[in-house]
């Protein structure tokens, strides 16, 4: 162990400070969670606690693992039919809730629009609910016919009674000769969503792997795309690149996916994984069980593309890695064009970042592309994994933050005082109050694709209108009278 | 109104026990209602003289929810006009009976069954205090006293014990306390004795010894309590006894739980179980 740098030491101050207005014990519980970061690793304090029970009373902004299940990870299979199966909120507030787009046509090869819940009344808790399951799923069987399977996600209540949904998923899957899934992933299992994803993945592999008819044609060249749920268009604008190395893309985990898909992953020769956090199960079982290898990739921004080009391809013949260096060269004027465009804007401005498991590291490149420092990230629900994978990424005496508070979370912005806040929609607005500009890294804030090469266009512009747009200086505390145009911009603080 | 749960080790007799009192009540003149909280639904049939009521949940599982039943669908009176209603649930092993429970009273409450010319309501609820459905009559508000049906069987001894603790726990938050043990008599050997020193062990009283008659049994085979089926017999004085003491009882506490351990010393100080060296001189 070294001693210290002073900015880890200066960082550090800060962050007690912060946390200087918690009770003793959620005081010491926190600390453990946030750290300035040491990208070497040696520092011993630097290593931010994951992955543990949030602490009450402090507003986590956490989902659960039922959000995780049929939101993150089922909720994109678009030929089949997700059932929201207990009480009507969970389903009716999850509904169309991410942006994972999709082709098809609504009733015949996609069903993504349809929100069904099974509503569960007083009767249903006391009686249990397997009866009503097994006619939901015979009424949308007819209503759907060409619905290729049904999940069933379960809400907290159906595990508190203890309803035997595997025992009426199987009769049923025998009945109408479809998959009917039954995935236990009650909200109240684990501390946040990244359960609720281990939960999906397993389901996937016992009711799905092995099940249906996977006799499909293969070539040297098969690869997925593990972990890309398409939010505004990812999954197409990576598929992109993909396809233009000479890869076929047999199947994408689960944005834009069919049933047929998923099943047919374990044929792939590589499994390439975006999202670590939400799909890393599956892909280790299927290392293990059908031994197809995966690779971690990140197809954000031009430096992060062209590495992770290189790298996939490096798992293939000359004829892939010839292809990729020709892509990378017909790309790079274009890239280039588009850092040329926002650098001089957007050059050195800082960020800080607050998302799910994944985004806080993967973004990074990109925003460093575009002359962009990150100051402080954070995990909603990361493992030890993905903070040390973040850790060497990060600058020196930056803030490293896990399952943070919105207290937390607006006092590093006044401190740290970011030119951009990444964050989701339960933060936005009080960001937007401080005249702080944000985008939301989620939902890519109505916009997106932002991975690939089409991604990077339309993420520079994104960050470029906002960082820089002029309705910042317009924000006033209330009770201020706007007199001038070119009136300061309200830093918090 | 006094209201009182009636808690016991299953199959004990407190559904026999509880109705037979409530008769004797009702037959002094008072007015009673019993809530059967257990969803096999058999709290209130020497009652109402029939095979078993239809249940709360029963009813509402038919019309869709409880919201859309009337109360008199569910609250039948019967012998002496005593009123009866029965939660229901489901059968064994499905769904969640304790929500059951709570569901029902809850209906009754809100629909006006608490009549403030009651002087007693009796619950008589499942065995165990499995989950915090089956301790929804001893909440804040609802009973607010206990009578155990115990006998001279250890089980029985154990299950009251356990009975008593969730009690302490209820008597801290919600004000219940424990009236008194009823020893349900299975002529185990002592058990007068027993029962009583269990009784004090628990920092409370036996309050009444209930001999066993096989006249209980003929008035049940014609769903019927012995005060409807043979008033003059001898049980149905004993009867009469218990419901007298139960009106008059005043001695009511905070239950003083024992350990297993305390317990089975007891066992063995009536020579119930024997010390372990003599099993070692056995085997």
């Amino acid at each position: 162990m070294t001693t210290p740098s002073a900015k880890i030491n200066q960082t550090t101050k800060a962050i007690d400070e912060i946390l200087e207005v918690y009770p003793e014990k959620a005081r010491k519980d926190r600390a453990k969670h946030i750290a300035a970061n040491d990208p070497s690793g040696t520092c011993s304090g630097c290593a931010v606690k994951s992955n543990v029970k949030s602490r009450p009373g402090l507003m986590t902004v956490r989902g659960c693992a039922y959000a995780g299940s049929k939101g993150v990870v089922w909720g994109p299979i678009k030929d089949m039919i997700h059932i929201s199966h207990g009480p009507v909120g969970c389903g009716a507030y999850s509904n169309w809730s991410r942006r994972n787009y999709y082709n098809g046509t609504t009733g015949v090869d996609a069903f993504g629009t349809l929100h069904v819940t099974s509503d569960f009344q007083e009767r249903d808790i006391v009686y249990g609910g397997d009866k009503k399951l097994a006619t939901i799923v015979d009424e949308l069987d007819s209503l759907f016919p060409l619905a290729r399977g049904i999940s069933v996600q379960s809400e907290c209540p159906v595990g508190l009674i203890g309803d035997d949904i595997e025992s009426v998923t199987k009769a049923k899957t025998a009945d109408i000769g479809k998959p009917v899934v039954p995935v236990r992933c009650e909200g109240f299992r684990g501390v946040s969503q990244s359960l609720g994803h281990h939960i999906a993945n397993d389901a996937i592999r016992d009711h799905v792997f092995d099940k249906a008819d996977t006799d499909i044609e293969t070539t040297p060249y098969d690869v997925t795309i593990i972990g890309d749920y398409n939010i505004g268009g990812d999954a197409w604008a990576s598929r992109r690149i993909l396809e233009e190395m000479g890869l076929r893309v047999i199947a994408q985990w689960t944005g834009d996916a069919t049933l047929a898909e998923i099943a047919n992953a374990p044929k792939a020769k590589l499994n390439l994984i975006h999202c670590y956090r939400s799909m890393n199960y599956i892909c280790r079982h299927m290392e293990e069980t059908y031994g197809v290898p995966w690779v971690e990739y990140n197809f954000f921004g031009p430096t992060k593309i062209y590495a992770s080009i290189r790298e996939i391809a490096s798992h293939f013949d000359e004829t892939i890695q010839a292809n990729a260096e020709a892509l990378i060269e017909r790309m790079k004027p274009e890239m280039d064009a588009i850092i040329e465009e926002y650098k001089p804007r957007l050059e050195g401005k800082t960020v800080m970042l607050y998302v799910g498991g994944l985004r806080p590291r993967h973004v990074i490149g990109a925003y460093e592309d575009l002359g962009m420092q990150i100051i402080a990230a954070g995990y909603e629900f990361g493992h030890k994994d993905e903070y040390q994978r973040t850790y060497p990424l990060m600058p020196e005496g930056s803030i490293v933050v896990d399952d943070a508070t919105p207290y937390e979370l607006e006092e590093i912005a006044k401190r740290l005082k970011p030119d951009l806040v990444g964050s989701g929609v339960k933060e936005k607005y009080a960001y937007h109050k401080m005249g702080v500009p944000f985008r939301q890294m989620h939902s890519w804030d109505y916009s997106g694709p932002y991975h690939g090469f089409d991604g990077f266009k339309v993420f520079a512009r994104d960050m470029d209108m906002t960082v820089n747009s002029p309705t910042w200086s317009l924000v006033r505390k209330p009770g201020e009278t706007a007199t001038a145009t070119d009136a300061p911009v309200l830093k918090a603080g | 109104m006094r209201q009182i749960a009636i808690y016991g080790k299953g199959g004990i007799g407190k559904s026999t026990t509880t109705q037979n009192t409530v008769a004797a009540l009702a037959d002094a003149g008072h007015h009673a209602m019993i809530v059967g909280c257990d969803p096999k639904a058999d709290s209130t049939r020497l009652i109402l003289n029939q095979k078993a009521q239809t249940t709360v949940m029963d009813m509402a599982r038919e019309a869709g929810s409880v919201e859309d039943l009337e109360l008199e669908d569910v609250l039948l009176t019967g012998f002496k006009d005593i009123k009866c209603a029965e939660s229901g649930g489901p059968e064994p092993g499905v769904g969640c009976a304790g929500r059951g429970v709570i569901t029902a009273i809850n209906f009754l409450e809100e629909e006006g069954a608490y009549t403030s010319d009651l002087d007693f309501v009796f619950y008589d609820v499942l065995g165990d205090v499995v989950c915090g459905g089956f301790a929804m009559p001893i909440r804040e508000g609802k009973a607010q006293e206990i009578y155990i049906v115990t006998s001279g069987e250890m089980m029985a001894m154990y299950a009251a014990n356990n009975i008593a603790r969730g009690i302490l726990k209820y008597a801290h938050s919600g004000g219940v306390r424990l009236g008194g043990l009823i020893c349900n008599s299975r002529k185990t050997d002592r058990e007068y004795d027993l029962i009583s020193a269990l009784a004090d062990k628990l920092g409370t009283q036996m309050i009444h010894f209930v001999p066993r008659d096989n006249e209980v049994q003929r008035a049940e085979l014609r769903r019927q309590t012995v005060l409807q089926y043979n008033p003059e017999h001898n049980q149905a004085a004993e009867y009469r006894e218990l419901a007298r003491k139960i009106a008059e009882n005043t001695n009511l506490v905070i239950p003083t739980p024992i350990t297993t351990d305390e317990l089975e010393e007891l066992l063995m100080e009536f020579g119930i179980m024997e010390a372990e060296p003599a099993d070692e001189a056995v085997a």
